[in-house]
């Protein structure tokens, strides 16, 4: 089909500046006032982290871009360059209503329920100068490692992300240096001209192994509690690290390095070995960002833009604390429990909760798994049994991102003690995961795990865990598709959807893939699977042009899509080009989303939401209405073209009619969120959905609730289990 | 249940395969496993000769590989070959040896027929319509790497197997050279393939009608033409055959590879494939094409299951073996009575003398295919028939056969009329091992007696009852006319006989009235 008509780049939005639409939905809930307080703290400090990886990962390509002197284009006709400058605006709004969310919300109201955030070292009381004094002594001045630049020492090396206190200093008149270097001076008036020039730069790193915050003691009548930062308490003893200076003026400043990792694949004969060089590196990539203290001295600040190289629009005064993510470890405070939500415990799984084994309930059906409402524990028991079990053969994971102390890769190393054969992808790619991942990868080796590198040129972003059985009828797969990583903490706060299957199409499909990863050729064709980076594309694209016929046939056409991201301009023209011939098209995009509605003729009939609620929406299911029948698939790949082209990915199908209904049941009630959902306008904006006359839905709140519901019912089921005997006791 | 894992390994030139099998009595040969790792050792060896130093490294690595994923599965047994065209490699030795000594493999490298042997027992032992299809004009086309072999049928037998060398990559290899300086890639394959396709069509298709045509070798096409109606279907027309083609020469491998999803290796081998396909499909008019979607592995798994009694099939392949032989002997005008006469003998000898020599079916197979073709020689020369009948049987392909075995049959052939050489000079000629001499020596003890008493080629024997009296073969015949001169003539060859069994066979005449 020729979609060139829906390509102009009109019909396109920026994926950056969708992204800071993105990251400013999330500082919306920070922003909320009915969301409790300790809630909206942690969505501060996620806006933050979340700006700290687009400046490291988007940001620094487009940088490269402008180096490179690419001009072409995005989708939406912007270059590079023309993207930079519209992003520094776009970041620079966004961190003042951080700020002002920070200062003029999230402080008053901390201070309020009890917590004072000090936030200058000078408004400090005498005891709580004594305390941070003797705190400084004891724990953070061992661990200091102040440099200073002069003629003979080179500006030092700042890591990327780091926070620092740069400080303007002097050698003090009476000082041994002083006395020194006085000595070897033939002119005093040419000394005293020269004073201002005397000033030497020095800078300390604020130790991140220590806590970010310091308790200080509470107020023991009204117990008020108290916090100051740890780089105030640097700042307010900063003399005692420059002993011959005078500290001139410090202040905190973070900067953030070029952190996109590119690897020459073709050139790289050990994969490996290229990611540890590679990581070795980013620490010391171009600085695309400085981050300093509002009030920052101009001469100090004159000093860093010189030697960082940064121009204006990458420089961001804060008038605030830098680096907000440390109000996640606030979060977890003792005492606040009143204004968080409370812990959500994942429900159990209803198919599960009997005496048989994992593999005994697979076997009487598919099982459906929806995280974190469900417990993410029958997918590492799915491992850890697989690692004990007898007849199991062997054992195939691809890892993606793990948790620290995983027990799914204790359970493979176990597995290969006992004597399964273990084959574990380990994607060293995955970004800012590499390090974690290569000592996993060694760990697993170790073990006697079959440890396959990804692929050359190619993520493996493909989520799934294939048991061989060995059984009295033959051999029996099962197999573990996924929308998420196999990591026990992330699906604890990511929604995700798994299924556990031994459906033996599936089985044959998962053994190819392996087969495939391993660097064996792909099978000549797949019975369900749909794999990216060679099949899923045209076969998303045949879906919604098998839409498109139906609807211009004058027959129901309708497509529901849940995806993180929608950026693909292939699979948006398709989508234009869809609605245009009538096909009502619903999508549920959380992050980047490209695709303009409400165009005239080409976008109306599409409805674009966006969740942005306590758990991070993350699963991946695409509907097709298909004249009747109902394809419904979910899978690992957003409709991104570095998912559909760049990556190994898996969709799947969803076959079995209860799970189908229940992952409908999904999608219907995501559809109705009329609390944490935002609609997404033809101008682009997102705004809530008009709740009046209304209920109220909050999805991620009634699956929490239907989860808890479901496992309730078993359950009560077993308690109310009445035994009668057969015959009287007497008899 | 009762099941067997059992693995296929498939060294080609253009691949090397793995398959693992589950096979039972009552599923029958489930395949649980593919792995394919493709590397062109057809292209070192058709262009260099010889399988290079960094190809045999990367073999060896992945047959290891393979073992891994054996044991994986804890496979109850394995079969592990090279298709014939490595034979052409000259150090296809070596490279064996070396899997052997890196991974524990043992490889056997498959003479052509027995390559095309067991694809074929693959498609017939897997598709229930095959005795059905067969009853029909039929042609097998086997393709692969190296060469191509063409199969036909009619009226449920076996007529003639004829391989060319005129593989997909090695045609593509020869070409490569010359493809950038034409815009008809199609002609320039379809010219240089076509004198033997003439060859073919002249000498064994000429009155015959065949209907269908199957395709099977090649590991791709078949699903690429599978993939090719809306739905997966194993037989096309004629008809929809040109319209694809038509579109598909029409396209750059790039263009293949991404519209079929397949690997651009595949794609630029389906040039040369599907242009011999188009040239023998137009030359023999068939109405339907056939794609089964049957490999060698399966073949070797389906031997593996019949040799090991967990699966017996409805098709005789014996018969095929022998049709092959006769049909090899009418074109070289044997004397079909006498052959008739003879098998009768020899096969009465053979199983009265079952107790002594302990050979099995396979032996008595080739016993009949060394009298059915043991004086094809006289076609050449009455006076050299030895040689020129050992000269005709090795050139000559016989399906189900190993190199061993059609060298067996040919030195009976040769044995029968001359003198038996020492095992020590005939090893200076031969690659027989001292099993196999004796064997020959027993068979041809066999064909030159059963020989002897047709000597005057008139059949004079019509029934024969052989026993075996501890150390006399007691010979019953049943002979209708004056039988002096076999019994005065066969003398010499009782006494070979007695020299190879050390049983002496006694004749008891009884007249036809």
């Amino acid at each position: 089909m020729d979609y060139t008509p829906y390509k102009k780049a009109e019909y396109y939005r920026n994926r950056e500046l969708s992204w800071i639409s993105f990251d400013e939905r999330v500082l919306n809930e920070a922003r909320d006032k009915s969301i409790p307080l300790f809630e909206r703290l942690k969505f501060l400090s996620i806006t933050s982290s979340n700006l700290d990886e687009f400046y490291m990962v988007r940001v620094a390509s487009l940088k490269d871009m402008v180096h490179a002197g690419y001009a072409k284009p995005d989708i939406a006709g912007m270059t590079a360059k023309e993207q930079l400058s519209a992003i520094s605006e776009h970041t620079h709004e966004l961190v003042q209503l951080q700020y002002s969310t920070y200062n003029r919300s999230a402080v008053p109201a901390l201070e309020h329920v009890g917590l004072t955030i000090i936030s200058e070292h000078e408004k400090l009381t005498k005891e709580q100068a004594e305390y941070v004094d003797a705190y400084f002594e004891e724990n953070i001045y061992p661990v200091l490692t102040p440099m200073a630049m002069d003629s003979a020492r080179p500006f030092p090396l700042i890591r990327n992300k780091s926070l620092n206190i740069g400080a303007l200093v002097r050698k003090k008149d009476d000082g041994l240096l002083a006395k020194a270097s006085r000595k070897e001076k033939k002119n005093d008036s040419e000394e005293k001209k020269n004073k201002e020039k005397e000033l030497e730069f020095a800078t300390v790193q604020v130790p991140s192994g220590l806590p970010r915050f310091i308790l200080l003691p509470a107020d023991a009548e009204s117990g008020q509690k108290y916090c100051i930062l740890l780089e105030e308490v640097i700042e307010r003893n900063i003399g005692k690290l420059f002993l011959s200076y005078d500290v001139v003026c410090a202040h905190p400043y973070r900067i953030m390095r070029n952190a996109d990792l590119t690897i020459d694949e073709d050139e790289a004969s050990d994969l490996l070995k290229e990611i540890q060089k590679q990581l070795k590196k980013r620490q010391w990539g171009e600085v695309i960002r400085l981050e300093v203290e509002e009030q920052m001295d101009k001469r100090l600040l004159k000093l860093l833009k010189t030697e960082f190289a940064i121009e204006e629009e990458d420089l961001f005064r804060i008038p605030g604390p830098l680096d907000l993510t440390f109000l996640m470890k606030m979060y977890g405070l003792d005492g606040f429990d009143e204004y968080k939500i409370p812990k959500y415990t994942p429900a159990a799984v209803p198919a599960l909760m009997n005496d048989d084994d994992i593999f005994t309930n697979i076997r009487k059906g598919d099982i459906l798994l929806h995280h974190p409402y469900m417990t993410f524990d029958p997918v590492v028991q799915f491992v850890q049994q697989a690692a004990k079990d007898p007849d199991v053969l062997a054992i195939k994971q691809t890892l993606y991102r793990v948790s620290g102390n995983s027990p799914i890769i204790a359970a493979l190393a176990q597995a290969a003690e006992n004597g399964k054969q273990v084959s574990v992808l380990v994607e060293l790619k995955a970004r800012f995961d590499e390090e974690n991942n290569i000592v996993w990868a060694k760990m697993l080796e170790k073990a006697g795990c079959h440890v396959i590198y990804g692929l050359l040129g190619l993520k493996t972003h493909s989520k799934i865990t294939l048991v061989v059985r060995k059984e009295e009828t033959g051999i029996r797969r099962y197999v573990h598709l996924g929308t998420g990583n196999y990591n026990d903490s992330t699906a604890k706060l990511y929604t995700d959807c798994g299924l556990l299957t031994c459906n033996a199409k599936i089985g044959e499909d998962a053994t190819a893939v392996f087969n495939m990863l391993s660097g064996y050729s792909e099978p000549d064709s797949w019975n369900k699977l749909v794999v990216a980076p060679l099949w899923m594309k045209d076969r998303f694209l045949h879906l919604i042009a098998m839409e498109e016929e139906h609807a211009r046939k004058g027959q129901k056409a309708h497509i529901i899509a849940k995806m993180n991201s929608l950026c693909d301009r292939d699979i948006i023209a398709a989508l234009y080009s869809a609605s245009a011939a009538g096909v009502k098209i619903d999508l549920i995009v959380r992050g980047i989303c490209c695709l303009k509605v409400g165009i005239p003729g080409i976008s109306e009939n599409i409805t674009v939401r966006s969740i942005v609620g306590n758990f991070l929406e993350h699963a991946r299911i695409f509907y097709f209405y298909s004249n009747g029948k109902e394809e419904l698939f979910m899978g690992s790949a957003d409709w991104m073209p570095r998912n559909l082209e760049k990556r190994v990915e898996i969709v799947f199908p969803v076959e079995d009619e209860q799970i189908h209904r229940e992952v409908m049941h999904i999608l219907e009630i995501q559809l109705k969120d009329n609390v944490k959902a935002s609609i997404l306008q033809p101008d682009g904006k997102y705004v809530k959905p008009d709740k009046r006359g209304k209920a109220l839905i909050n999805s991620q709140g009634y699956f929490c609730e239907e989860a808890a519901q479901r496992a309730e019912r078993p359950k009560k089921e077993i308690d109310e289990r009445i035994f009668i005997p057969a015959e009287s006791a007497e008899e | 249940m009762q099941y067997s894992t059992f693995a296929a390994i498939t060294i080609d030139s253009y691949d090397v395969f793995l398959e693992i099998f589950e096979i039972s009595k009552k599923q029958g040969i489930h395949s649980i496993d593919k792995i394919r790792h493709r590397m062109e050792l057809g292209k070192d060896i058709y262009t260099l000769g010889k399988i290079s130093p960094v190809m045999e490294e990367e073999l060896c690595r992945v047959l290891a590989d393979f073992v891994r994923i054996m044991e994986g599965y804890k496979v109850d047994d394995y079969r592990a070959v090279a298709v014939s065209s490595i034979r052409e490699a000259e150090n296809s030795l070596f490279v064996l040896g070396k899997i052997r000594q890196l991974t524990g493999l043992h490889v056997t490298v498959l003479s052509n027929s027995e390559q095309r042997f067991l694809g074929y027992k693959a498609l017939a032992a897997m598709e229930e319509n095959f005795n059905k299809i067969i009853e029909k004009g039929t042609a097998i086309i086997d393709l692969d790497g190296g060469s191509l072999q063409i199969s036909l049928f009619d009226k449920d037998a076996l007529v003639t197997t004829q391989n060319i060398r005129m593989g997909n990559l090695r045609v593509r290899e020869r070409l490569s050279g010359v493809i950038n300086e034409t815009t008809h890639y199609e002609s320039l394959v379809e010219e240089f393939i076509w004198n033997e396709v003439t060859s073919f069509k002249k000498m064994y298709l000429k009155d015959r009608k065949i209907e269908n045509i199957i395709l099977l070798g090649d590991l791709f096409t078949d699903t690429v033409f599978q993939n090719m109606e809306e739905k997966v279907t194993k037989i096309i027309s004629g008809e929809n055959f040109t319209n694809w083609y038509q579109k598909v020469i029409r396209q750059s491998p790039m263009e293949l590879a991404v519209k079929l999803g397949i690997p651009l290796e595949n794609a630029s081998l389906m040039y040369p494939s599907v242009v011999i396909y188009k040239c023998l499909i137009d030359m023999m008019g068939a109405e339907r094409i056939w794609i089964p979607g049957t490999h060698l592995p399966r073949g070797i798994a389906y031997e593996y299951a019949e040799q090991n009694r967990i699966l017996k099939g409805d098709h005789n392949f014996e018969n095929d073996i022998l049709m092959a032989a006769k049909n090899i002997g009418k074109r070289y005008a044997v004397n079909r009575a006498h052959v008739q006469n003879l098998d009768m003998i020899a096969t009465a000898v053979f199983d009265a003398m079952k107790r002594v020599h302990g050979l099995g079916k396979r032996e008595r197979l080739l016993l009949q295919m060394a009298v059915m073709l043991h004086d094809v020689g006289k076609y050449i020369s009455l006076n050299n028939v030895a040689e020129s009948s050992y000269n005709i049987i090795m050139s000559n392909e016989i399906i189900g056969l190993s190199h061993i075995e059609r060298e067996m049959i040919a030195l009976i052939a040769k044995f029968n009329t001359k003198r038996l050489p020492s095992y020590e000079e005939l090893v200076m000629e031969s690659s027989l091992s001292v099993e196999q001499y004796l064997l020959v020596a027993q068979l041809t003890a066999i064909v030159r007696l059963a020989n002897a008493l047709d000597r005057s080629h008139y059949q004079k024997i019509t029934a024969i009852r052989a026993s075996l009296k501890e150390r006399e073969l007691i010979m019953n015949l049943t002979v209708n006319r004056d039988f002096t001169l076999e019994q005065g003539l066969c003398q010499e060859k009782l006494d070979f006989f007695y020299e190879v069994f050390s049983v002496q066979p006694v004749l008891k005449l009884k007249r036809q009235m």
